[in-house]
């Protein structure tokens, strides 16, 4: 049993005009086993928080904490981060050109379990999770992110997911630019990581379609860098219902 | 988003037409046997422009000095050696020196080392002949690689220890041959090194240049290649790596004369330390007579930390509309890191990331060469370059 627990969450990135302040005090707890569900409209600092929790060095954090399990979380590197097992499934995945699939999956599993793969079992795990996920097996081969189709990009964090078994995993739009098809295979995986580990969910998202797929547990609608509202999976309903609008000042578009 | 974000920096495919005043032609640059033909250069001349002549004197003196290297040569069955006079080997029709220092080790050397690779053999393991130094006297070294008709070798050329060591290598294909030669520098950084290499593809010939450049103070290689007849083709491929203090210049001249032959050319280079320095030209000239010809030339530069500099020139030359293909690229960019952030982001370590980054970028022309013994080892050399940057 795990528990990320976010607290009182202030961070701002330094833009040309000087730090400007995106989060402004998020607080919020994930329990093993959990689904959240971030919802908001564009800009309201959904993704910061992502990035924020897995360390990227473009967000400073002014005031806050995030544990997991107890453990400063902010004090660890982004690396240490992920050994301590958090995960970041990315909006926009960076190609790795002359790395192959197979040699990053390996290389990272070797680096988040502090020892080598049995070689026989992670043969057998990858071809499996890859058949799941639909992939072809000379996916592997290829080089990371390289020319990937927006749909490849989002199977492979999601592939990375399952085989990397984090204890929390912040899911960043995993679903903006997935067709149908693509959006449940990917649905479906996630329901299987949740399944057979007990992961944590923190899924980010603009749009409520992949909570057809993946049902939360709590969801929080972000506006404005604050967690404006809260409820189950109910509010998501609403939300499909009446949009964002209620949550904006008047004037101000969606 | 590419490896290289694609910030230019100095140099960063510049048309040298646009920068100075070039020679009308490329072709209408001087060469000659005579080392009268050329004036000691100053560092203003288009081919000397970014190279520190001043730590170079002693290699534009018209003298001998009967310097040599050590000389160690494993030959496969089939192939000889032998020595022939300057005179001979200018008989032969090669192509001339094209600056001072390569005239100068040609008029200079005493006398030629020639490789012989016999019409139709099928070498299955390279020649290797490593060349050592253990002074910095500076030694003229003139070398001739004559590979027979439809002979298919591999010839790999070591350099390592201390020297001053100015080179003149020809490289003769005849007709069909398949010839790869590998020429790596992994000198001492007290040592200075100017290499003209002519290589000249035969008809139908396969030709491939391969330069590993990682050790070595001044190293300046200028590699022409040009063809004997129709249907070549030549590949240069090219891996460097500058630390603080070297100077690593590759220029390329490809001189399409004959028709439907092709040229490629990769070079890829990365730098580490204030004060690395690499230099990269690559001309091609496609004359008038060289119709269906194909080229391509590529260079792309990682700089991996502050201060360093890498120069990039493509220059392309067409004076026939009825070629295939022509065209080049060059990139220089930083280290990207947003590439750290996602590899770190699974757990990866900071120094094991950044070395899945640069063995990544080097990856793509390393699986051209295609000899696996000098893949591997430069693979090996890669990591040890990165490790310093740790250490230090």
């Amino acid at each position: 049993m795990s528990t990320l627990e976010i607290k009182d969450l202030h961070v701002s990135v330094d833009t040309e005009e000087g730090a400007k302040e995106i989060l402004r005090g998020v607080t919020l707890t994930i329990n093993s086993g959990e689904t959240h569900a971030i919802m908001g409209p564009n800009g309201s600092g959904k993704s910061t928080l992502a990035y924020s929790i897995a360390g990227h060095p473009k967000y400073t954090v002014t005031s806050g904490s995030v544990t997991l399990d107890g453990e400063d979380v902010l004090e660890m590197s982004v690396d240490e981060r992920a050994r301590a097992g958090l995960f970041l499934a990315m909006q926009y995945p960076v190609e790795v050109p002359g790395v192959t699939v197979s040699n990053f999956l390996r290389t990272a599993k070797t680096a988040v379990d502090g020892e080598a793969p049995k070689l026989r079992h992670w043969v057998k795990d990858v071809k499996d999770a890859m058949g799941n996920l639909r992939m072809d097996p000379a996916f592997a081969e290829r080089n990371v992110n390289e020319g990937f189709s927006g749909g490849e990009k989002k199977r492979h964090e999601i592939l990375q997911m399952e085989l990397l078994k984090p204890k929390m995993a912040v899911l960043d739009e995993t679903d903006s630019g997935l067709d149908v098809d693509a959006l449940r295979v990917v649905s479906e995986g996630v329901n299987r990581v949740k399944e057979g580990t007990d992961v944590g969910v923190l899924l980010i998202t603009h749009y409520t379609r992949i909570l057809r797929y993946i049902t939360p547990d709590h969801v929080h609608v972000f506006v404005d860098g604050r967690i404006a509202e809260q409820g189950g999976a109910e509010l998501a309903d609403r939300l499909e219902a009446e949009g964002y609008d209620r949550f904006l000042p008047a004037g101000a578009g969606a | 988003m590419s490896l290289l974000t694609q910030t230019p920096t100095q140099g960063e495919h510049t048309h040298s037409a646009a920068t100075m005043v070039p020679d009308a032609s490329r072709a209408e640059r001087v060469s000659s046997f005579d080392v009268a033909a050329f004036v000691v250069p100053t560092g203003r001349e288009e081919e000397w422009r970014f190279t520190p002549v001043d730590r170079l004197g002693t290699f534009f003196r018209d003298e001998a000095t009967g310097a040599h290297l050590d000389w160690t040569e494993t030959l496969p069955e089939g192939v000889t050696t032998s020595t022939i006079s300057v005179a001979d080997w200018q008989a032969l029709g090669v192509p001339t020196p094209q600056d001072r220092a390569a005239a100068v080790a040609a008029a200079h050397s005493g006398g030629v080392g020639v490789v012989d690779v016999p019409a139709e053999a099928e070498l299955t393991e390279p020649v290797r002949i490593r060349l050592t130094g253990s002074e910095q006297d500076l030694v003229h070294g003139h070398l001739l690689v004559r590979v027979g008709r439809f002979a298919k070798a591999t010839v790999v050329l070591e350099h390592t220890g201390v020297a001053d060591y100015s080179e003149m290598l020809t490289v003769l294909t005849g007709d069909g041959a398949d010839v790869t030669v590998v020429s790596v520098q992994e000198w001492d950084d007290r040592s200075h090194h100017l290499a003209q290499h002519d290589v000249v593809v035969g008809r139908d010939a396969r030709v491939r240049h391969i330069a590993v450049t990682l050790g070595g103070g001044v190293v300046r290689v200028n590699t022409n290649a040009s063809y004997a007849g129709p249907g070549g083709s030549f590949e240069g491929l090219g891996v460097y790596f500058s630390d603080a203090g070297q100077h690593l210049e590759h220029r390329l001249f490809v001189d399409h004369e004959a028709p439907h032959c092709r040229s490629n050319v990769e070079y890829k280079g990365a730098l580490q330390g204030e004060t690395a320095r690499t230099v990269w030209v690559g001309d091609v000239l496609i004359r008038a007579a060289a119709e269906g010809t194909d080229t391509y030339e590529l260079n792309r530069n990682l700089i991996l930390t502050d201060g360093a500099r890498a120069d990039s020139v493509p220059n392309l030359e067409i004076e026939t509309g009825e070629i295939e293909g022509a065209g080049h690229a060059s990139a220089t960019g930083r280290f990207d890191d947003e590439q750290l952030f996602y590899l770190m982001a699974r757990g990866i370590r900071e120094d094991e990331a950044r070395r899945l980054v640069v063995r990544g970028f080097f990856a793509s022309v390393v699986a051209r060469i295609g000899v696996p013994e000098v893949q591997e080892h430069l693979m090996e050399a890669i990591e040890r370059e990165l490790a310093g940057e740790a250490a230090a």
